[in-house]
């Protein structure tokens, strides 16, 4: 075990060059920009003389060079800076809505995992049949519906026409306070808190927006399943323990899906941090206050201070998930290290 | 704010009534008649909008949580709508006011009954502080309070507790207006005073996440990215109580989201309404529209004179004259828009602003200016607009590239993010051909001509110079309506308009709201935010 702490400490360490990498590559990127905070700051009826004050009160007169330091020296003493826009600390930000984007996030993968495996397992075993044709019709409305259509959709349907969903407002209903704050899990929280009112209410606004994100994520963990499966399925070992007689369940599930699983998780990983970026859609959608619409809102503001720290944010967030995945895939399978 | 901290806010006694809230509001009709549920497309980012950085719609709370020394009035329109009237203007915190023989002094006695909402008194040295406060803070503030000949604290003056002076170095027509706006706000200074800091003296820090005002409303709660909560202050003694007891603003950015919301009844008040959906919703009947033509505000397609060949006059008028205004109304505004051509004269009959320019589409008559000004063949340039504002400028920026293609105009059309827009347009004025949309908050047309027609100011993005202009706008800018001249020189600048065509103007926009229809006192404001004060439900 001591060993393994090592070698994840090792992995840490690996990832640092690639993490300052992307916060100079945020830095010079949101200023390569052609946005000018100066002049959106400055207001309304801003003139060139205020439009100045801005500047060097936001220290934008200053070099390149002299910013990214004290940008470094702030990040390095904890310090991401105050969003322009919102006058609060950039963490303190993300903080707030990283909750929210992440129960959403694992709320829709957690529903695409349950849809797409059993359909990928059962297409590879069945290839050709009815199921096989559903799988390729699922993902392929998955890859070619964009989230928003997906989102508005189902809104329409399901809230407009029938009216069995809550109103599309964020993760509560105006008539519901959130929970105390615990995680900034809502479900969680509510749980946490005994109150099962506000449990079930706060699951009932995840409902259409998870399944949009969930229909989106469920392709290429379907596909990748079903490659997977098919290419187990078609190896020597299980030819070997199907003529050793092994039930059909002992030969699908210890030996071809644990051999198929690994590419899975690897494409889990990479769906989820994707997932993550590619909600802000969604959570227009759905009002959802999460970190992908607060990007948005900075990106257009030109609130420099705020996409990097969101950038930032996504990079450490990647880097946690894949060594995660990792430290998982050498539990699932033995030969893999995280040496190599 | 979690659960807790609110309760707290609302005292532990109010906690009885706070059950239904906190459990359950009928889903129908979007609750009881004390709560009124409003979606908008754009959350708050301050409370404090002498902050740098605070956005538009963070004004809406400066304007219900805060007193202002006066106000303006509000008119019924012919289709029944209510909009606010800038000729009339009432007393708030200033129970009088009267101005000095010279027009350079204008003192106001403060109403006894204004009381921030710890129960102290509003004073003059609170009045004073607040306006100090908007001309040192600088950016907007400065500006807005500068177009009322506001600039240095000097200019303010506590005579006692009860009486407040504002000295101007000249005398000004926009000066007592200008008290009305949002800006010149009045902020409970001893409370802030607890709170500055040697190195913010004006306490913008504090202002920025927690009010401190006397206003109608307190704000509740607020949620950064979510809502926003309105309570009504029950002590508020200068004007009518308020019809509603809460209000609550949800952050809804998806435009077909907010209709649905609406539609369905979960929402009362929809702000700020695209013109389609409110030509949709008012033929659908379900629904209450109310708007009105935004004062001083017009669409208009701006000619950069930096660029040849619109320096040449003639191809101004030539592009006036081959526009397609009738198709633009009505399929870039469906149809809400006030018409601003087809005007009969070259020299306008009467003061009115904005009044139709007297072009018309007359592609033979454009043809022959072209040819005229040396350019048969026609030429090519860009046509620019802002994709924050693609709503109605994608239509109307297509509708004119096809019909200045029919006089051999060739253009191509150049989306600008809407973070760019402001650097190319208005501050390095770079755009040729561009669509434009400023409007004035002080309903005069000089000063509108202020700023989009004097060179060099923020809104003139055509690079227009003329001498005879800014020597009018500069007479005019400060001259009582009442003086004979004003009429002439203003009269002036609109024959001139006409004839130079820098800014073609489109139509005049409306600003639509729409809501339930057992939602009643909803007015139109220059500013386009939401007044909650005058509105009640029932």
């Amino acid at each position: 075990m001591g060993n393994k702490l090592i070698q994840i400490g090792r992995r840490l360490a690996q990832a640092l060059p690639s993490v300052f990498g992307v916060i100079v590559i945020s830095f010079v990127l949101t200023r390569a920009l052609p946005g000018d905070p100066a002049v959106y700051f400055a207001g309304d009826m801003a003139d060139k003389e205020s439009i100045e004050q801005v500047r060097q009160s936001l220290g934008l007169d200053k070099s390149w060079v002299e910013q990214f330091t004290i940008y470094v020296r702030n990040l390095v003493n904890g310090d991401w800076g105050t969003s322009l826009s919102t006058g609060r600390p950039v963490t303190e930000e993300l903080l707030r809505r990283l909750p929210a984007s992440l129960e959403l996030t694992l709320i829709g993968l957690g529903l695409a995992i349950l849809v797409a495996i059993p359909l990928g397992v059962l297409a590879a075993t069945r290839p050709d049949s009815w199921i096989d044709h559903l799988c390729r019709v699922m993902v392929t409305a998955g890859v070619s519906l964009p989230t928003f259509f997906t989102g508005l959709f189902l809104v329409y349907i399901f809230y407009y026409l029938l009216g069995w969903s809550p109103s599309p407002l964020g993760r509560l209903s105006i008539v519901y306070l959130s929970p105390p704050h615990v995680t900034g899990f809502y479900t969680i929280d509510s749980l946490l808190a005994g109150d099962r009112e506000t449990f079930v209410a706060s699951i009932a606004q995840l409902i259409l927006p998870a399944a949009t994100l969930g229909l989106f994520a469920l392709a290429p963990i379907a596909r990748m399943t079903r490659a997977a499966m098919l290419g187990a399925l078609a190896s020597d070992f299980i030819r070997t323990a199907r003529a050793n007689g092994l039930s059909n369940r002992v030969v699908l599930v210890t030996y071809a899906f644990r051999n198929a699983a690994l590419p899975v998780l690897t494409t889990l990983g990479m769906v989820f941090s994707f997932l993550l970026g590619a909600n802000v859609l969604v959570e227009k959608v759905f009002s959802w206050p999460g970190i992908g619409s607060f990007a948005i809102q900075a990106l257009v503001a030109s609130d420099y201070a705020a996409v990097q720290g969101f950038v930032l944010a996504m990079a450490l967030l990647f880097v946690c998930v894949n060594l995660f995945i990792d430290v998982l895939l050498t539990m699932v399978d033995p030969r893999v290290g995280l040496d190599e | 704010m979690q659960r807790r901290n609110f309760l707290k806010t609302f005292g532990v006694a109010a906690g009885a009534s706070m059950i239904p809230f906190l459990r359950y509001l009928p889903a129908e009709a979007a609750g009881p008649s004390d709560t009124l549920v409003v979606v908008s497309g754009h959350g708050i980012n301050s409370l404090d909008l002498h902050r740098k950085g605070t956005n538009r719609p963070s004004y809406q709370v400066t304007v219900n949580i805060y007193d202002r020394l006066v106000r303006f009035g509000v008119k019924k329109l012919a289709d029944g709508s209510l909009a606010y009237d800038s000729t009339k203007i009432e007393p708030e915190v200033a129970e009088s006011w009267a101005i000095s023989e010279d027009g350079k002094s204008l003192t106001f006695k403060i109403n006894p009954k204004a009381k921030f909402w710890d129960g102290t008194p509003v004073t003059a040295h609170d009045v004073k502080w607040s306006f100090d406060r908007a001309v040192s803070l600088g950016g907007f503030p400065f500006v807005q309070m500068k177009a009322g000949s506001m600039t240095k604290p000097e200019q303010f003056v506590a005579v006692d507790d009860m009486t407040f002076r504002i000295d101007i170095p000249a005398p000004s027509k926009l000066t007592l207006p200008d008290l009305a706006v949002p800006i010149p706000f009045i902020i409970n200074s001893k409370l802030v005073k607890k709170h500055v800091t040697e190195k913010d003296p004006w306490g913008t820090e504090y202002l920025h996440k927690n009010p401190a005002g006397s206003g109608a409303y307190k704000l509740a709660r607020w949620d950064p990215g979510q809502q926003f909560v309105y309570e009504r202050n029950e002590d508020w003694a200068l004007g009518p109580q308020p019809g509603v007891k809460r209000v609550i603003v949800r952050e809804v950015p998806s435009a077909a989201t907010r209709r649905a919301l609406t539609e369905r009844g979960d929402a009362d008040l929809y702000m700020n309404v695209p013109a389609k959906d409110s030509k949709e919703f008012k033929d659908g009947g379900k629904l209450t529209v109310s708007g009105a033509p935004i004062d001083n505000c017009l669409h208009v397609l701006a000619l950069n004179l930096k660029h040849k060949p619109f320096d040449n006059v003639k191809v101004r008028q030539a592009v006036a004259y081959a526009l397609p205004y009738k198709d633009i109304v009505s399929a870039a505004a469906y149809g809400r828009g006030v018409p601003m051509f087809g005007g009969k004269n070259m020299t306008p009959a009467d003061v009115m602003w904005p009044q139709p320019f007297p072009y018309d589409t007359d592609l033979d008559k454009a043809k022959a200016l072209l040819a005229e000004a040396g350019f048969k063949d026609g030429f090519e340039t860009t046509l620019s607009f802002n994709l924050g504002l693609a709503d109605w400028q994608e239509p109307t920026a297509l509708l004119i590239q096809e019909s200045l293609s029919k006089i051999g105009i060739k253009t191509k059309l150049d989306k600008i993010p809407g973070a760019n827009w402001r650097t190319a347009a208005l501050v390095e004025k770079r755009l040729p051909m561009h669509l434009e949309n400023f409007g004035g908050w002080l309903n005069y047309p000089d000063y509108y001509f202020f700023w989009a027609y004097k060179f060099g100011h923020l809104f003139n993005s055509s690079n227009y110079k003329n001498p005879e202009i800014e020597k009018l706008v500069d007479d005019t800018l400060h001259m009582q309506v009442t003086d004979p001249m004003y009429a002439a020189n203003v009269k002036k600048m609109i024959a001139i308009a006409f004839e130079d065509v820098p800014r073609i103007p489109l139509y005049q926009p409306y600003l639509d709201s729409a809501m339930q229809k057992n939602v009643s006192g909803y007015a139109s404001w220059f500013h386009r935010q939401l007044d909650v004060r005058s509105i009640s439900k029932g």
